[in-house]
This record gives structure tokens, C-alpha cells and sequence, in this order.
């Protein structure tokens, strides 16, 4: 395989660390065979919330996918030669999180054995057809893109003229994966909490500034490990974006409040009521909401600062917040919440189960791995120069 | 000329992608000529829909007709009410009618059972959701689902406004206390819903619910022949469908 020899080679650390990933991996298949033998009553899942945790993941990750953009966009149309060096980090990030919702969507089909009847009789109808066609293109440009460039790269000579285009065109593409995405959920007259239209740019700037958090987090792992250096000036610069987007997204979750709560139509009220204060007794959201606020308000507090923000160890803190505080909301209460009450009025519960966590856990460990051995062959080139 | 190892992989690669693409082409003019034809074919002779008189539904023997379609179409009793299968069940009023409700009227409506199931909307949600066309819409207007195409990704009982699809969680053939052969079993990870007894139709027979009910409470007819009784009953008295305001236009219609 491609220059896969490269991932091979490494320290104790790296191995332990490769072990932990292997395993992790391992316990979900068994997790998810056990799903397969039996059905998904393995899972929390149920009559009114049919879909849970997997979903949810499939929905953050497709935003961590699409927040590669705000690297490529910069340095490409922009020429912010700052992000020449995590300009492909962000590249690879974005593919291998589009795979691990793609394997999201795969664990929540109830036989998985016949998803290709999606391409076998397709319905343009419906826009699980467009995700996945967005989805695989996006997978599909992205390695191309980061095939033909580390091969350029490790030959050492200019990258392939033709490249260029296709880079460009990975762009709007990655708009497109977001937007299907949030088209999926916010096209759907039953349920009233997704219906709004702010739904696609919401996903957007919100996955604009948990992607770069990650990014942030995982350039300065690097730094710390001693491995790479992708510069100061790009975390500096990265800062800056998710500080800006952050701030769109609490706009834009207050934009929501705003309506909802002034026009007081009783179905579109009921879940934010739901998520935030609690209903019929069921208050199973009400901290992680709450939490979830608290905690992007710390990285809100924490980003505008000018002082704080560049100080490479409070600005960790605050990516590390914002990561968890949009996961908290995009990557779970945003899905959960569309669900309950039911249409039927029903204020069900769910808690996604062992078995469900196990699964997750083998998908995450997953992107990990591939994101480790792909960050290996990569920093491997570059040290060849 | 030598074809490398490469050189294949990257062939193969391109042939694939010709290929999806002449798939993804062939089905966007596909779906541009269903709609002409829908357009031509406009004049239907049969529309299937019902009419349920909830005054007579209140009577004794109700569930015999709940019995009844759970019988023939072997439906599993699932003891867990989170993972129930339902085709035909009923609804307290004010969960079906949420609208409808006042502070005046719950003395006497609130918590009266409602029987509910798939409203064989004229625009369903769920057929437009579906990724395979594993539930689709029939001339007749009955909303059918194919269970071997069926791939369990639950987006059409998620997309419908009415709760009435139920997702199998587990093989539900335990849970039959006797199979009827004549109509299939599921598998586990589809999902199901009423389909209006179309097996019975196709033998001129009534649904089965409509049959095993007492007092005549569920007419079920051809909603496009003007002389039907079930048009008669719509033309006399007045009634309502469930959530309107959505525009699926369901063809189950009550009389309150």
C-alpha cells in the first residue's frame, strides 16, 4: 500500500499507543457483532427514538469532516502561507472523519448486509441517496488530493498542475456534506425542533469551530511530543477562526430561542422546554444542556481575550471546551432532542447502552488509527527533506 | 502495451466511478419521468381511504378488531412497550388530536381511546425519506413496504408525523404465538406498518379490521367513485384527519 511501510516504524510510545487503538477496535467488532446477531434492542434505542448515539455521531463527525475547509480554503485561495503545514493535517482529519460517520451509518442500519440497495435502486428522492453520493466524493477527492501530494512530496519534485483544480473543487464539496447532512434532519414536517432553516449554516459555523479546536489540540500535541512543528502563526490564525465561529453559533442558537419562544407555538417550544428545563418529569438532558452552555461560555470567555487566546495553554483549555461543549449539544441533545416528545406526545427516554458505547468506541478508535498511521507516513516525509 | 499493477487499480477505480455516475444520471431522469406519468395517470378509479365513527368505536369488542389484524398479519406481542410492533392500536384523544383539545372538552375527551394507524397519505413523508424504495405508493393509493429491500435505516419512521411505523429490534417470530401462514413473517432490523390488508383486497375482500368490527364503527371504500359509501358518509357528515396542517393528507378520516 501507499508508503504504508512508514507507519511501521516507531518508538515504544507510538506502539503502546497503536495496542490501545487495536484493542479498542477489537472490542467494538465484537460489540457490533453482537448487534448484528441479535438486533438493536442490544441498544438504548426504541420506538420513539429510533435514532441515538450513532446518529448523532454520524452528524459531529460529518461536521469535523467538512471543518477542513477552513485550512484548505486559507491556504489555497487565500495563500495564508502560515497553513502550509496543516494545511494537509486538516486534509486528512477531514477524510477520516467522513469515514468514521460513514461507519456511524453503517452500525445504525438494521440490515446492514443490503445498504448497497441505496446504489442498487437508487431514489434521488430521498437524501440519505445525496449523502451518500456527497460523502463518498468527499472521501474520494481527499485522498486523492493527499495521495498526490505526499507522493509529490516524497519524490521531491512540484505537485501534479491537475491537482489544483481538484483541490478547489474540494471546497464547495465540503460545504455540500454539511449541508445534506442538516438537510436530512431539517427537511422533515414531523418533527418540528429540526425544522428551521438555520439548521445547515448552524452545522456549519459550528463545525467550523469544533474542527479547527481538534486541529488546535492535535498541532499542539504534536509540538509537545516534540514530533512537529506545524508553527505558532497557525494556531494563532486557527484561534482566531473558531473564536469567530463560536461566536456565530451562540448567535445562531439564540436566533432560535428568539422564535421559538416568542411565537410560543406549543409543538417547536416542547422540545427546547424539553432540553433545558425538563418535561412530564423527564430531565435526562437538563444537565448535559446546562453543562453544555456553561462550558461554551468558559471558551467563549477564554477565545475573546486576545491574551488569553494566545497563550498556547489556556487556548488548548478553551479547544478542549469547545470540542466537548458541541459535542454535548451537536453530537448528541441536537439529535435526541428532535425525538422527544414523540409525535404521539411521548416523552421517552434513552440511554444508549454499554453495547452502543462499545461500538462507538471501536468507530472513534477507528478514525484514530487512521489518522495516526496517515500523520505518521506524512511526518515521515516530511523529514526526508 | 504493459499495464502496471497501478495503472489497473487506477483503471478499475475510474470504470467504478463511470459507472455510479451513469447510475446517479439514469436515476435523476428516471424520477423527472415518474412525475409525467403521475400527471398522466391522474384519473385514478380506485382510492382506497376509511372513515372510523368514533362514536360507535366507543362500544365494547373494540380490540376484537385489533385482535384481528394482529392475527392475520402476524404481529409480534412484544412485551416491552418501548420495542412494541403496531399496525392498528389506540391512542389516548389528546395524543392523536393535539389541536383539537381544549380546556373545555378534556372532562369528556381526554384520555378516550382513538384507534390509529398509517394513514396512506396522499403525500407521504415516508415514502418521500425512503433511500431504496422499500415503501412506496401504490396506484390505489395504499402505502406498501417491500420487507427484502427494507435496509432498517428508519429514516421513514422518523419522517412520519403519525408514530404508525414500528421497527423490528429483534426477530419478532418468538414473539407470534401462531403463525399465519398465509402472510409473511418479518425479519429482524425492518421496519413495518398497516398496509391497508392489501392481500385481502386483491381478493375482493374487506380489511380485516373493518370486518371483525363491531357496530359498523370503520367504512373502508374507494374515496374516487362519487357513489361510493364511503363518500357518502364524507359528503354527509362532517370530519377530521389527523395533523392536516401538514399537507400529507392522510385517507383515514374521523368522524368525531
Amino acid at each position: 500500500m501507499f508508503m504504508f511501510e512508514k507507519a511501521l516504524v516507531g518508538g515504544r510510545k507510538y506502539w503502546i499507543w497503536i495496542g490501545i487503538l487495536l484493542a479498542l477496535i477489537f472490542l467494538g467488532s465484537l460489540a457490533y457483532l453482537r448487534q448484528a446477531t441479535v438486533g438493536l434492542v442490544v441498544t438504548g434505542l426504541s420506538h420513539d427514538v429510533v435514532w441515538g448515539l450513532y446518529i448523532s455521531q454520524f452528524v459531529f463527525f460529518i461536521g469535523l469532516g467538512a471543518s477542513a475547509v477552513v485550512v484548505v480554503l486559507p491556504y489555497y485561495l487565500h495563500d495564508w502561507k502560515a497553513f502550509g503545514k496543516t494545511t494537509m493535517m486538516g486534509e486528512i482529519l477531514g477524510m477520516c472523519s467522513v469515514i468514521v460517520a460513514m461507519l456511524f451509518i453503517f452500525v445504525s442500519m438494521g440490515q446492514p448486509q443490503r445498504v448497497l440497495n441505496v446504489l442498487l435502486y437508487p431514489h434521488p428522492n430521498s437524501l440519505i441517496f445525496w449523502d451518500l453520493t456527497v460523502l463518498s466524493g468527499y472521501v474520494l477527492l481527499n485522498a486523492v488530493i493527499t495521495v498526490t501530494l505526499l507522493g509529490a512530496k516524497h519524490e521531491g519534485v512540484p505537485p501534479p498542475k491537475w491537482i489544483k483544480p481538484v483541490i478547489m473543487l474540494s471546497i464547495p464539496w465540503a460545504i455540500s456534506i454539511h449541508t445534506v447532512t442538516a438537510f436530512i434532519l431539517s427537511g422533515l414536517a414531523a418533527r418540528p425542533f429540526w425544522l428551521t432553516p438555520i439548521m445547515a449554516p448552524r452545522f456549519l459555523v459550528s463545525a467550523f469551530s469544533s474542527g479547527p479546536a481538534l486541529l488546535i489540540i492535535l498541532i499542539l500535541i504534536l509540538r509537545r511530543l516534540k514530533v512537529f512543528d506545524a508553527g505558532l502563526e497557525a494556531v494563532k490564525k486557527l484561534a482566531l477562526i473558531v473564536t469567530y465561529c463560536m461566536v456565530i453559533n451562540v448567535f445562531f442558537v439564540l436566533m432560535e430561542v428568539f422564535t421559538i419562544f416568542y411565537s410560543q407555538i406549543p409543538s417547536h417550544k416542547e422540545h427546547f422546554e424539553y432540553l433545558f428545563f425538563g418535561l412530564d418529569g423527564n430531565y435526562q438532558l437538563v444537565p448535559l444542556m446546562w453543562l453544555s452552555v456553561l462550558l461554551s461560555l468558559a471558551a467563549l470567555a477564554l477565545l475573546l481575550v486576545p491574551r488569553w487566546r494566545t497563550d498556547t495553554r489556556l487556548l488548548t483549555w478553551a479547544c478542549v471546551l469547545v470540542f466537548i461543549s458541541l459535542w454535548l449539544d451537536k453530537g448528541f441533545a441536537l439529535l435526541i432532542g428532535g425525538f422527544v416528545p414523540s409525535p404521539l406526545g411521548v416523552v421517552a427516554r434513552y440511554t444508549p447502552t454499554l453495547n452502543e458505547w462499545t461500538v462507538a468506541a471501536g468507530i472513534w478508535a477507528t478514525g484514530a488509527l487512521m489518522i495516526t498511521v496517515l500523520y505518521k507516513i506524512m511526518l515521515s516525509i516530511q523529514e526526508e527533506q | 502495451m504493459k499495464i502496471t499493477r497501478k495503472d489497473f487499480l487506477r483503471l478499475s477505480g475510474l470504470s467504478l466511478l463511470a459507472l455510479a455516475g451513469g447510475k446517479a444520471v439514469r436515476a435523476v431522469t428516471d424520477l423527472a419521468g415518474a412525475s409525467a406519468t403521475a400527471v398522466a395517470g391522474s384519473a385514478k378509479t380506485v382510492r382506497w381511504g376509511m372513515v372510523i365513527d368514533l362514536g360507535k368505536w366507543r362500544g365494547q369488542g373494540t380490540d376484537k378488531c385489533i385482535k384481528a389484524c394482529d392475527a392475520a398479519h402476524n404481529i409480534p406481542q412484544i412485551p416491552d412497550p418501548a420495542r412494541e410492533v403496531k399496525w392498528i392500536w389506540e391512542q389516548p384523544f389528546e395524543t392523536v388530536f393535539p389541536s383539537e383539545q381544549t380546556d373545555y372538552t378534556r372532562q369528556t375527551y381526554a384520555g378516550r381511546p382513538i384507534p390509529v394507524m398509517c394513514n396512506h397519505c396522499a403525500d407521504p413523508a415516508c415514502v418521500r425519506v425512503c433511500p431504496t424504495g422499500a415503501t412506496w405508493k401504490r396506484e390505489d393509493g395504499i402505502v406498501m413496504m417491500d420487507w427484502h429491500r427494507c435496509i432498517g435505516c428508519k429514516y421513514c419512521v422518523v419522517a412520519c408525523p403519525y408514530g404508525a411505523r414500528s421497527f423490528n429490534f429483534s426477530d419478532p417470530v418468538p414473539y407470534i404465538a401462531q403463525v399465519t401462514p398465509e402472510f409473511p413473517t418479518r425479519s429482524k432490523g425492518v421496519v413495518e406498518k398497516c398496509n391497508f390488508c392489501a392481500e385481502r383486497l386483491a381478493q375482493g375482500k374487506q380489511p380485516v379490521c373493518v370486518e371483525a368490527c363491531p357496530d359498523k364503527s370503520m367504512i373502508f371504500g374507494n374515496l374516487a367513485d362519487p357513489n361510493s359509501e364511503i363518500r357518502q358518509v364524507l359528503g354527509s357528515r362532517f370530519s377530521i384527519r389527523r395533523k392536516p396542517e401538514l399537507g400529507t393528507q392522510p385517507n383515514i378520516f374521523y368522524i368525531v
